[in-house]
């Protein structure tokens, strides 16, 4: 029972957050349509915050696909350690790839003392869960925002980094992390005037690599 | 195919293809600890930058506007431990309200 109900509450939850992604896609210039296919086919909410953020900034398609996909590359190792719990062939595996993020691995990890078959039904529950809400509130934002006009004089282009900063924060968690967030808002900033836009967002991967190198 | 199309179909086809490819490979092709660490660092670096340039820079300027105000009250809303929509939705007040005040 207890997975269904953390299933149920953390697919509502994370799925309502949908809206400011929908509200924000339309604030970038994004259509309605192309703000609910990044939902339905894309499905990794820092990706898509990602594609939105790096061309409404002003930068390249290129840009945005390369930072996108970076941010993704997390769901590979999510599938990596769901494979031998989740054992799918075929068709299930081609579906349960498209649901495998942080909220159904999550959810599926953290039944793990209630066997594996609490898991599956913790990571197929969250993840189907999730993308219903997820892409049913993304509409909403979208028609929303395309409701209300000018997005600056509701907030809505400030919503976007606050939206990164919220998927930012749990993150930074020790030295390291710090130390790594605290030099890529100097190293970004400062190639902002030097380059075209998008390519200082993407250059800081660099840094990533660099201080994930050593111990 | 204009800029957004592109950014959409060709982010969308990429995220599945690496989906895919973590639910297909052994697992010894991406359990080598340096991959481990790095893999967790990319999201803080990404992130970060695209809170700092989404927050301060229009196109190749670096700026000080309403933004600026929506993400001083994100963090100060982080920091009292505010849950993700309050933080959200109080960004977009204070930034709406700086950008009607001037």
């Amino acid at each position: 029972m207890s997975v269904r109900r953390d299933s149920f509450s953390v697919s509502f939850t994370v799925g309502a957050y949908g809206s400011a992604f929908g509200a924000a896609s339309i604030a970038a210039h994004f259509t309605v349509l192309q703000t609910c296919l990044l939902s339905l086919l894309l499905f990794s909410g820092a990706s898509q915050f990602a594609v939105i953020g790096v061309i409404g900034a002003g930068g390249a398609a290129i840009n945005a696909i390369a930072t996108s996909t970076l941010l993704g590359t997390r769901n590979a190792l999510y599938g990596l350690r769901m494979a031998p719990i989740l054992k799918m062939r075929g068709i299930k595996r081609a579906l349960g790839a498209q649901i495998t993020i942080d909220e159904s691995t999550g959810v599926a990890l953290a039944q793990s003392d209630s066997g594996i078959e609490a898991m599956r039904e913790g990571f197929w529950l969250t993840g189907i869960g999730v993308y219903i809400f997820w892409n049913l509130f993304t509409l909403l934002g979208a028609l929303g925002a395309k409701a209300i006009g000018d997005p600056s004089a509701w907030g809505l282009d400030a919503a976007v980094p606050a939206a990164f900063l919220g998927l930012l924060w749990p993150r930074i968690n020790d030295r390291k992390t710090r130390i790594l967030s605290i030099t890529a808002i100097a190293f970004s900033l400062a190639l902002v005037p030097f380059v075209s836009a998008g390519i200082p967002i993407i250059s800081c991967v660099l840094l990533a690599v660099l201080i994930g190198w050593r111990e | 195919m204009n800029k957004y199309w592109i950014a959409v179909i060709g982010a969308s086809a990429l995220a599945y293809g690496v989906k895919i490819f973590g639910a297909s490979v052994p697992e010894s092709w991406l359990s080598h600890p340096r991959v481990m660490r790095i893999n967790l660092l990319i999201p803080v670096a990404l992130l970060t930058a695209l809170v700092a340039v989404n927050s301060f820079a229009t196109k190749t300027r670096l700026v000080l506007d309403h933004r600026s105000a929506g993400i001083a009250a994100a963090i100060t809303l982080l920091i009292a431990k505010a849950p993700f929509p309050i933080v959200v939705v109080g960004a977009a007040i204070t930034s709406a309200l700086v950008y009607r005040a001037f």
